[in-house]
């Protein structure tokens, strides 16, 4: 169980100061508490709710909608394994069989050693390439149980640590907006004109 | 309706409605009713249930459109009868109830449920749905008085939509999504709102129930009738539901002026204490052996030669009444009218805890002055504990409305987050904080840019009334034209107060009858359905009065402390027993209805009355509750009228001594759930009040180096206290907060009371390590 560290306050504020409303920073405060823990603790969304002046109950609401956000442990490498019907009629079960036993575990589980967690996920939008799976989101098209085997024992031996960070990871390198630089934030409530584009089309008259 | 009403047409009658008016409320009114489940016409329209699709036609053709969220435009023809409509209903009913366990014969909505009844009525009869349903566990606690079974749960978010939007206590909240979105709470904050039974009552299955009322009835047994809540000043309406002679629940009722529907969970739930086991059932005498039951008879004549004896001894000055805020109109006046035949001028319904009576002659406000005013200036306790759904109303005006508020606060309130301005002042410096905040540009363009009203109470019981009172008064000359809401909180404290009950000097009040009690000046004290010793803010001032007063003539529903010694004590009907009308904080008349008998021969106060009169051979012109009403009715205090009573304003000047050894103000006001006798004998309620302890700035604690929790020292002139400290950050370190008359859980405490001395403006003190 954590709060947000020192350093991810600093962060949290800065990102809650770019909206007109603190609440708006719900979802880049979660990504940020994910990316600290490898999933969104209990604490750290209690410290969200202090951060931007709502309920922990809402920011659990609003977390818990998104199946990306995980509200419980996972692994360092979260393998989501494709279930669907190109995936499914192309092997997704073999492939999920291979990882299985290569882990240790079943589908859903995590293994002790806290390194990896195994899903069988919906459709990944590559049918074209199935069977498909994701670590930490990032793809293998075309995959068989063999290289499943392999991929398993180069991410345990860190052969792949250049290529997939650890599950949350947001960015290797942060982009930082100087506050001079930033648009600012406008409080909607003094917006009285119409965005701007609707004026220009209603103007230029294309539609 | 207004000048630009829009005609529709709803199954061929042609209807007029208000522009923006949604089409399930504009077919409603024209006797159409479509089905529904997440509308509730109080709250925001989500169109989440779609059970209320119906075909609307603006000119595009018929289309299937929810009509929860479709205003009302002209030429519009809605059609809830075409077999489309009826076909998209049944679909939707169909889709709610494939995960509904149908477990009605269980269930306490059964019988009174909007999802079986328009299963009833606009359902498909029988359903496709054969595979396995939705699990959860069931029921689970989402707070100590509500709980959830998620297999109920149509998802309509009409509790987390209310919980949001009208309490402003999100504390539930849809979470998952899909097939598993569930309504929620956070795993270890439960849903401790104010206003949770709300949920319960709207909630259009059986997926929230108030544990209150759980398994104890079914809407068939039942019997209603229509009341006003007693528990506050606000007046809410309800409906009292019993069955075989036991109140079993308050239900709000929508009144457009007062409580639009909603309730507060003290007022809802301390029905409980009507049937509690410390009621009194019999007259008492007190005895060598302590109390004995007797008759009325036996207990009358002792009354009657008490009161005898000290008028023609020591005269009417000798003998004192408190209290009479807790009972009807009726009970109110039939007291006032005796104390006058017999001359009795120390007469107050309020036990050193309101304001002075002076309030009343201020130009009065009602509820919906306040929610429409554009600046509302509170001068009053936190509105939210003391008098909850006048909070609501003023929370709708700021959040929904173009309303402003001014607070003048010592500690900040529960509508500070919704304040234009929140100022803080000391115990005693109201009156110039007041001053300096009016001659601020800002605030000055805020009170002439449209009615002004002003919310006034005891704000700190720590601090004298005068010196409050004379705050007031300094606001209500500097702001031309406002009007004033009284924020006194006893239920029927303005009726009693204008049914001439309250006393026509400061020389008559309680502080000073208590006054005269301890110097041994009062022969019979009458205490009517009051309890000094636990409401009156100078503790050690109450104990000498009870101990120093002759005789001790307590009439009361329940035992309490000051009751335990009293010489007579008469039993009294509490609400709910007894017929009549109370006046609420607005000086609106509203009605009061018996629904149950009294326990044992318990009479009401103002049938006491009667008999003592005749007894001491004055006549009171009536012997009958619809008498007094009559008499009330003849000064305009009929049901349904806005009764006031004119009241002489007087100026007082009040100086606050400086500072001196003790620099820390004391702030002590009430919360919810206290030690009073309808929460404590209400075991649903009981457990709710946090006990005694005393709150600090945080910084006082490092100070210190305790803990929170941690016992601390406080000491005034009057004397000391030593209580469990936390750390609150609405304080400043000049500031201490303690909650008035919670119950002492663990010996040892001491009680905050013992701090405050009736005879000085403001309570200060000072922090000790307790050694």
């Amino acid at each position: 169980m954590a709060r947000l560290t020192d350093e991810n306050v600093t962060l949290a504020k800065e990102i809650i100061d770019r909206y007109p409303r603190a609440k708006s920073a719900l979802i880049p405060l979660l990504h940020i508490a994910q990316e600290q823990d490898g999933w969104v603790t209990d604490e750290a969304m209690r410290h969200i709710a202090e951060l931007i002046g709502v309920t922990p109950a809402e920011v659990l609401g609003t977390g818990t909608f998104y199946e990306m956000f995980k509200f419980e442990p996972v692994g360092r490498y979260l393998i989501n394994v494709c279930g669907t019907m190109s995936c499914a009629l192309l092997g997704a079960d073999d492939l999920m069989h291979a990882a299985e036993e290569e882990l240790g575990i079943h589908e859903g589980g995590t293994t002790d050693d806290g390194m990896f967690t195994l899903h069988r996920a919906e459709c990944q939008a590559a049918c074209t390439e199935a069977p498909c799976l994701q670590v930490n989101y990032r793809y293998r098209f075309r995959t068989t149980p063999v290289e499943v085997r392999q991929l398993i024992s180069d991410l345990r031996n860190g052969r792949l640590e250049d290529e997939i960070p650890p599950h949350g990871t947001l960015a290797r390198v942060r982009q930082h907006i100087p506050a001079d630089r930033g648009v600012g934030a406008v409080d909607p409530s003094r917006v009285t004109s119409p965005p701007e584009w609707i004026t220009a089309s209603a103007e230029g008259g294309a539609s | 309706m207004s000048e630009q009403s829009v005609e529709i047409t709803v199954n061929g009658k042609t209807i007029s409605a208000e522009p923006g008016e949604m089409v399930i409320a504009a077919a409603e009114r024209a006797g159409e009713f479509i089905p529904r489940f997440c509308y509730h016409p109080r709250m925001s329209s989500v169109g989440m249930c779609r059970q209320c699709l119906v075909e609307i036609d603006t000119g595009r053709g018929p289309m299937l459109q929810p009509s929860c969220m479709v205003p009302v435009s002209p030429g519009m023809t809605v059609d809830t009868e075409s077999d489309t409509t009826k076909q998209a209903q049944e679909g939707i009913l169909e889709l709610l109830l494939a995960n509904h366990p149908l477990d009605c014969p269980v269930c306490d909505k059964g019988g009174e449920c909007p999802l079986q009844d328009q299963a009833f009525s606009h359902g498909p009869g029988e359903s496709r749905y054969i595979e396995e349903k939705r699990h959860y566990e069931k029921p689970i606690d989402i707070s100590s008085l509500i709980m959830l079974d998620r297999e109920r749960c149509v998802l309509c978010d009409r509790c987390t939509r209310f919980a949001d939007e009208v309490a402003g206590d999100p504390l539930i909240h849809f979470v998952e999504r899909g097939n598993a979105t569930q309504v929620m709470t956070y795993p270890d904050e439960p849903f401790s709102s104010h206003f949770s039974g709300n949920t319960a009552q709207i909630c259009p299955v059986g997926a929230l129930t108030a544990k209150p009322y759980r398994f104890k009835a079914r809407p068939w047994d039942i019997e209603q009738a229509n009341s006003t809540c007693t528990s506050c000043s606000v007046g809410c309406e309800i409906s009292v539901h019993s069955s075989r002679d036991r109140v079993l629940r308050y239900q709000g009722i929508d009144n457009d002026d007062v409580n639009w529907g909603w309730l507060c969970d003290r007022g809802r739930f301390n029905f409980e204490s009507i049937h509690a086991e410390g009621r009194v059932t019999e007259p008492l005498i007190k005895t060598a052996d302590g109390h004995q039951a007797t008759s009325w008879n036996a207990a009358m004549s002792i009354t009657t030669e008490l009161l005898n004896e000290s008028l023609a001894s020591a005269g009417a000055p000798s003998v004192g009444l408190i209290g009479g805020a807790r009972g009807t109109n009726e009970d109110a006046w039939a007291w006032a009218r005796l104390c006058t035949a017999l001359g009795i001028e120390r007469h107050d319904p309020q036990i050193g805890d309101g304001l002075p009576a002076a309030l009343l002659g201020m130009p009065r406000a009602t509820i919906r002055d306040v929610a429409s005013a554009a600046t509302v200036v509170l001068l009053a306790p936190d509105l939210k504990e003391e008098l909850p759904v006048l909070y609501l109303r003023l929370r709708d005006a700021v959040v929904n409305g173009s309303t402003r508020i001014i607070e003048f606060t010592a500690t900040g309130s529960g509508l500070t987050r919704h304040a234009w301005r929140s100022i803080r002042h000391g115990a005693g410096d109201a009156g110039s904080v007041i001053s300096a905040t009016l001659e601020d540009a800002d605030v000055q363009a805020q009170l002439s840019s449209g009615p002004v009203v002003v919310v006034a109470g005891r704000g700190n019981l720590a601090t004298s009334a005068d010196v409050e009172f004379a705050a007031l008064q300094k606001l209500m000359t500097a702001v031309d034209g406002a009007t004033v809401l009284p924020a006194l909180r006893r239920g029927n404290v303005v009726g009693a107060l204008q049914a001439g009950l309250g006393p026509t000097s400061e020389a008559f009040d309680t502080t000073s009858t208590l006054t005269a009690a301890a110097n041994g000046q009062i022969e019979v004290l009458v205490l009517l359905g009051s309890d000094p010793l636990a409401d009156f803010p100078d503790r050690d001032l109450a104990t000498a009065a009870l101990n120093g007063a002759g005789r001790v003539v307590s009439i009361t529903g329940h035992m309490n402390a000051s009751t335990a010694d009293a010489d007579v004590v008469l039993p009294a009907a509490v609400m709910s027993e007894k017929t009549g009308s109370t006046t609420n904080l607005e000086g609106r008349v509203l009605p009061v209805a018996k629904k149950v008998n009294t326990p044992g021969v318990a009479r009401p106060d103002w049938m006491i009355a009667v008999e003592l009169a005749d007894r001491l051979g004055h006549d009171l012109g009536a012997s009958s509750v619809e008498g007094i009403s009559e008499q009330l009715m003849s000064v305009g205090a009929g049901v349904g009228s806005v009764w006031r009573v004119p009241f002489q304003a007087s100026a007082q000047e009040v100086s606050v001594a400086p500072k001196g050894g003790y620099d820390i103000d004391l702030i002590v006001s009430r919360v919810m759930y206290d030690g009073g006798v309808a929460t404590a004998s209400s075991p649903s309620l009981a457990g709710l009040a946090n006990g005694r302890a005393v709150a600090v700035n945080p910084a006082v604690l490092e100070q210190f180096g305790i803990d929170s929790g941690e016992m601390i020292r406080i000491v005034s002139e009057r004397g000391s206290a030593e209580l469990p400290v936390c750390p609150d950050d609405r304080l400043d370190r000049n500031t201490v907060w303690a909650a008035f008359a919670q119950p002492g859980r663990e010996s040892g405490f001491g009680d905050v009371r013992s701090l405050i001395s009736s005879s000085a403006p403001v309570s200060r003190v000072r922090i000790e390590r307790v050694p």
